[in-house]
């Protein structure tokens, strides 16, 4: 097996997840896409990992699983607030923030 | 011999798995039903599970599986299930710029393989990879990435408690 080979999977599983995370106004996708992006750097820490023969890599995608998790539990509770707020997740509907 | 037939069969296995993880992903940002968008992303998820077997990390395949299978897609599910009044087909889930995205996604992917294949070309992975058990992981999260495992607990607890709040109905 090639090294590039999944260097190049999580390379394109990236963009893809990149490409969700512009066009997608609804925030439960936009999550899915950065679900995707964890995934791919995941895929590439863990072919380093063997390449290196280190069990640096599976710390650190052990750690990112984690991380995740974290980060959908907060994500999924902030949209439920927003939508028992507002009716709506759209995401261009947000602009409180907007100075 | 049975070498070579071991690496035939791996980079097969490879080329099913990966198809079926890119075809999943597109799907997930294309698709105009977020169930679906869900049960595609349990695809993706699955096909990187089985990538890191290939890759000769068990223990991270199998937490994949428990976590993101289990956990995050379970809680996907809900927040779909929850945030709107039917479940079905519908428009206006892209911006009205989505189209934006293309070239985006299009010029990192280039710039990436660019990168790639002048760095890496065709470097094989090792033939005899070193196996590393659990307990060489859990060495290394005790040992010397202590710091960080607490401060990922920290994370976790602040996380579970910030989504208690935010959720709660007052």
């Amino acid at each position: 097996m090639l090294t590039s080979q999944f260097l190049v999977l999580g390379a394109i599983l990236f963009c893809i997840g990149v490409y969700g995370v512009i066009a997608r106004k609804n925030a439960v996708l936009v999550l899915m896409s950065i679900e995707l992006i964890l995934n791919s750097v995941n895929i590439n820490l863990l072919a380093f990992a063997l390449r290196n023969g280190s069990a640096d890599g599976h710390t650190f995608a052990l750690y990112i699983i984690a991380v995740a998790a974290a980060e959908v539990g907060v994500g999924l509770a902030m949209v439920l607030l927003i939508y028992r707020n507002r009716r709506s997740i759209g995401l261009d509907e947000l602009s409180e923030m907007r100075g | 011999m049975f070498a070579a037939e071991l690496l035939v069969a791996q980079n097969i296995g490879f080329a099913v798995i990966a198809l079926a993880m890119i075809v999943g992903a597109l799907r997930v940002v294309t698709t105009n039903n977020v169930v679906h968008a869900a049960l595609w992303l349990v695809v993706v998820l699955s096909g990187a599970a089985a990538q890191y077997v290939l890759l000769a990390a068990e223990f991270v395949a199998i937490t994949q599986v428990l976590v993101y299978i289990g956990a995050v897609m379970v809680l996907f599910l809900f927040g779909t299930m929850l945030t709107r009044a039917r479940i079905g087909t519908e428009r206006d889930l892209n911006n009205t710029y989505w189209r934006l995205g293309i070239p985006v996604a299009g010029v990192l992917f280039a710039a990436m393989a660019i990168a790639l294949a002048s760095s890496f070309g065709d470097e094989q992975l090792p033939k005899e990879p070193r196996v590393i058990g659990v307990q060489e992981i859990s060495d290394q999260i005790f040992g010397p990435y202590l710091l960080p495992f607490w401060a990922l607990s920290f994370v976790l607890l602040a996380a579970i408690i910030g989504a208690i709040v935010l959720a709660r109905k007052d």
